[in-house]
């Protein structure tokens, strides 16, 4: 019944008239996107639907696009480090992180003991702040409003407590080459020990107001069924593979930092729904305060970074070097090559993002243009990191 | 039969609505969690680090403790500083007079340049807030001013100067360190 | 009949007045009231407690720009927002607030409430379908098949009071009721009322049933291209809107006007503000039903169970006239 209503008005940019050329009879083109409120941000999606139903997907994208890879030529691997904080919005530290430990493994650095602590407390904690603002942001997709409130409640305490030992409160440039920029001090450790009750005692209402609400459960269950081999095909990593069932969480495998002294489970879903990789998303919240309250147990004494640590101007020897953290997203991988010389010769920043939109074209063929909405959001797209 | 016991678990589940609800409910009658922002100060700002500020020397807290090295400006991952060194400077009458007698004592001249920089321009606008200036400052004479209260109309508003920035604090100080601009009680 | 001519006037004229307060009062509620439920105080800076926010928001969109999309048809795009609104005032008419205190007295006051809020949806689907907008287009058919979908089980769960009362005539309705909870039509028609609040629901899209403006998926839906007082005719009609499936559900399930002690309107404006609280809350708390989902409510559920609830209802209506047994 929908028409092609508008075909004059077809022509649009090189995207879109490439994709309506293979448009079917009838079908209608539309842009969800760059500006639309389910993208978070300038993502687009290019759909072709019949009626509600969407034949075909295509995103697009490159409108964030800031040349992350290219600067990190330009300047000294010291230097480079406040841009890791604004790869990703939702978890700075995670990229902060990977692109220390990468230039770490490059010129054979050693961590402080401290520090691995620091670094694994404050990047739960990110995790935590991260996965609470994609609760938010999905429930609003899927057309609740008050949720995103009431995580937004948690995560400004998260943004507090991250405060006091990074400064800012959201594009963090906190993990330094060699250690982290500054300690956790007294407060700081007393306001985390006091968030964790606090975070669980809130986890069950999140249950109560909408992981168990009929609506949202029947809005997601069953929807955007990823199967295992599709996650493999594609790359996808984090919750999205582990809602699939895949059992990789880089945190288990790959062994880094001190993970492997820690006590605590990374959650796999059999059900390769959007409810899977939402009930993933859950019970991580939980494992992250499980690390966290671990990690201040164990915290030794000493300094947080390396004496001797890299100043600007430091040359990093040459070679390669690839050094992988799990995000909140998934697989946060910084492959480094040096020439030897005063900058890096090259920078490849793998975002998880990316490789989990990339599935999106093919899950969502088919489906509703609302249970696509919900598909995308389940992925927990971070724009600025798809285009980096 | 399956679907009958399908469709009441539907209606069953419908209760979970009335949990929704009671959620709702409770937190409504609960206090607010927002500040009232223009009319009361956030309580979290004393650990935040907003721009840069220099550090005042030992005996006099509005001289700088910069001894210009440049090495800040070396340092910064985005070139937004900019340091002028002092030229070494002409001697008034009195100053040579003192010199002089100083010379008649048999004294050496020291080199009365001073080392604090001239200007110390700061581009707001580009900094990231990293802070690996003030990790490479040998002087210690960088530090992140709490203020989070700035705004302007234009780019330039976010170009400082470091040094005029300090002598306006110089100015401002027998009224106590910058006063915030909202009130001080917390919502 | 020159009396019932001024009658109407004088009605007519407090139904534009008491429409355009309504709006603004419930505007400011809902948002209060969301700003409560997400621990924000809401509104506060314009006038005491912020109750003067809306009267503001209304100047701001009176003296915006009236913006038309290239391609739009000009007729039906600007005739929409004012259809959307003319029929509301009619809808108000044969509300009774009190006794005897109703603009229109007449006996087929439900029908016309009925028949006139079927015009609604012809707004939505001309202001989706003129705008030249894909999205308002998507907006424009999602707001059709519900409207539809959704006046049926209302209709019926509307049939099911009257064949009770024996009347159409909402004062009659009301009349007979008692002053206490327990004589009210709602202790003998409960499924009757929860048909009609979810069809209300749906039939003024609220949450979580506002699919035609889901904003998520269709940005705005049907009113994508509104501007000014383009979309604060939409905008107030939905209030209105609101106001009448709550008065309507109030006078045939509630009890009307009548309550103990206090004077009827008051009883009538109490039971009705506690109704759109009540529908506040659902928008602030729930999610957005999916499209699919929406329909099979209505066509699995709430139809089946309101033709049952109407058969049974006259079967007991019937055997209540047999053995002159009143119930």
């Amino acid at each position: 019944m929908l028409q092609n209503a508008y075909p004059d008005q077809i022509a649009g940019d090189f995207y879109t008239e490439n994709f309506a050329k293979k448009a079917a009879e009838g079908s209608l083109i539309l842009n969800l996107g760059p500006q639309h409120p389910s993208t978070h941000g300038v993502l687009r999606v290019v759909v072709e639907l019949d009626g509600e139903y969407i034949l075909r997907a295509e995103p697009v994208l490159g409108y964030l696009h800031r040349m992350h890879e290219k600067m990190a030529e330009v300047k000294t691997a010291a230097q480079f480090i406040p841009n890791m904080g604004r790869v990703d919005y939702g978890q700075a530290l995670g990229w902060n992180w990977a692109f220390v430990g990468a230039v770490e493994k490059l010129g054979g650095i050693e961590v402080p003991e401290r520090a691995e602590y620091v670094r694994v407390i404050t990047s739960e904690l990110n995790r935590i702040a991260s996965h609470l603002l994609w609760w938010g942001a999905y429930l609003l997709d899927l057309g609740a409003f008050t949720p995103i409130m009431y995580a937004f409640d948690d995560r400004e305490k998260i943004l507090d407590i991250l405060q006091i030992p990074t400064g800012s409160r959201l594009t963090y440039s906190y993990f330094r080459i060699g250690g982290v920029a500054s300690d956790l001090n007294e407060d700081c450790v007393r306001r985390i020990r006091e968030f964790i009750p606090w975070m669980r005692s809130r986890l069950p209402m999140y249950k109560d107001l909408v992981s168990d609400n009929i609506i949202l459960r029947k809005r997601i269950e069953g929807i955007g069924v990823i199967e295992p081999d599709v996650c493999q095909r594609y790359g996808a990593t984090g919750p999205v593979a582990r809602g699939s069932g895949i059992a990789c969480d880089l945190r288990k495998t790959e062994d880094y930092s001190v993970f492997r002294k820690l006590d605590f489970i990374a959650p796999t879903s059999e059900l390769k729904d959007a409810r899977g990789r939402y009930d993933v998303r859950m019970i991580e919240m939980e494992q992250s305060l499980n690390i966290i309250e671990q990690c201040l147990d164990m915290m030794p004494e000493g300094e947080v970074l390396v004496k001797g640590a890299p100043k600007p101007s430091w040359k990093a020897p040459k070679g390669e070097s690839y050094f992988a953290v799990e995000g909140a997203r998934g697989k946060i991988g910084v492959h480094l090559v040096s020439d030897g010389g005063k900058n890096l010769y090259r920078c490849k920043l793998r975002a998880p993002g990316y490789c989990n939109l990339s599935l999106f074209a093919e899950v969502s063929q088919g489906t509703i243009l609302a249970d696509a909405v919900a598909i995308l959001g389940s992925l927990d797209l971070i724009i600025p990191e798809i285009d980096r | 039969m399956n679907a009958i016991k399908e469709a009441l678990k539907n209606v069953s589940d419908l209760w979970s609505l009335m949990v929704g609800l009671k959620v709702t409910g409770r937190y409504f009658r609960e206090p607010q969690r927002t500040v009232r922002y223009p009319w009361k100060a956030l309580s979290n700002t004393d650990t935040y680090k907003g721009h840069l500020e220099l550090v005042g020397g030992m005996k006099d807290p509005f001289k700088p403790r910069c001894i210009s090295c440049g090495m800040c400006a070396l340092a910064c991952p985005s070139n937004c500083l900019t340091v002028v060194k002092r030229k070494a400077p002409k001697p008034t009458p009195e100053e040579e007079k003192a010199l002089a007698e100083a010379k008649e004592r048999g004294e050496k001249p020291k080199d009365k340049t001073p080392k604090d920089p001239e200007k110390f321009i700061y581009d707001f606008s580009l900094c990231s807030l990293c802070g690996t200036c003030m990790e490479n400052c040998p002087a210690g004479a960088l530090q992140f001013s709490g203020n989070i209260y700035m705004a302007g109309y234009s780019r330039n508003d976010f170009l400082f100067d470091l040094v005029v920035k300090m002598r306006e604090s110089e100015a401002a100080s027998p009224a106590e360190p910058a006063a915030a601009p909202a009130a001080t009680s917390e919502a | 009949m020159p009396a019932e001519f001024i009658r109407i006037l004088i009605g007519l004229v407090a139904v534009a007045v008491s429409v355009g307060l309504i709006g603004l009062v419930m505007v400011w509620v809902e948002r209060k009231v969301a700003g409560h439920i997400q621990r924000r105080p809401g509104p506060y800076e314009v006038g005491p407690n912020g109750v003067l926010q809306p009267l503001a928001d209304a100047l701001k969109l009176v003296g915006k720009q009236l913006f038309m999309p290239d391609g739009a048809d000009p007729i039906l795009y600007w005739l929409a927002p004012v259809l959307s609104f003319i029929p509301v005032l009619l809808l108000f008419l044969p509300l009774p607030v009190g006794d005897g205190l109703m603009a229109l007295d007449i006996n087929l006051g439900l029908l016309l409430i009925l028949a006139f809020a079927g015009l609604t949806v012809l707004s939505l689907l001309l202001g989706g379908w003129a705008s030249n907008n894909k999205y308002g287009l998507l907006g424009a058919a999602r707001a059709v098949a519900q409207s539809v979908a959704y006046e049926i089980p209302l209709l019926l769960s509307v049939l099911a009071v009257s064949f009770v009362a024996g009347s159409l005539n909402l004062a009659e309705v009301v009349k007979g009721q008692g002053t206490w909870p327990w004589n009210w039509n709602i202790m003998t028609q409960p499924l009757a009322f929860l048909i009609y609040i979810v069809s209300a629901l749906g039939e003024t899209n609220r949450a979580p049933f506002d699919l035609p403006e889901a904003e998520s998926e269709l940005t705005a839906g049907f009113h994508t291209e509104y501007s000014g007082m383009g979309f604060g005719l939409f905008f107030l009609a939905e209030y209105a809107n609101m106001v009448v499936v709550c008065s309507v559900a109030t006078a045939l399930f509630l009890g009307g006007w009548q309550g103990p002690v206090l004077p009827g309107p008051v009883w009538f404006v109490l039971k009705v503000s506690l109704l759109m609280l009540l529908m506040v809350f659902f928008r602030w708390t729930y999610p957005r039903v999916r499209f699919d989902q929406l329909l099979t409510i209505n066509w699995k559920w709430l139809m089946p169970l309101a033709v049952l609830n109407l058969l049974a209802t006259s079967f007991f209506v019937k055997l209540a006239q047999f053995t002159e047994v009143r119930w």
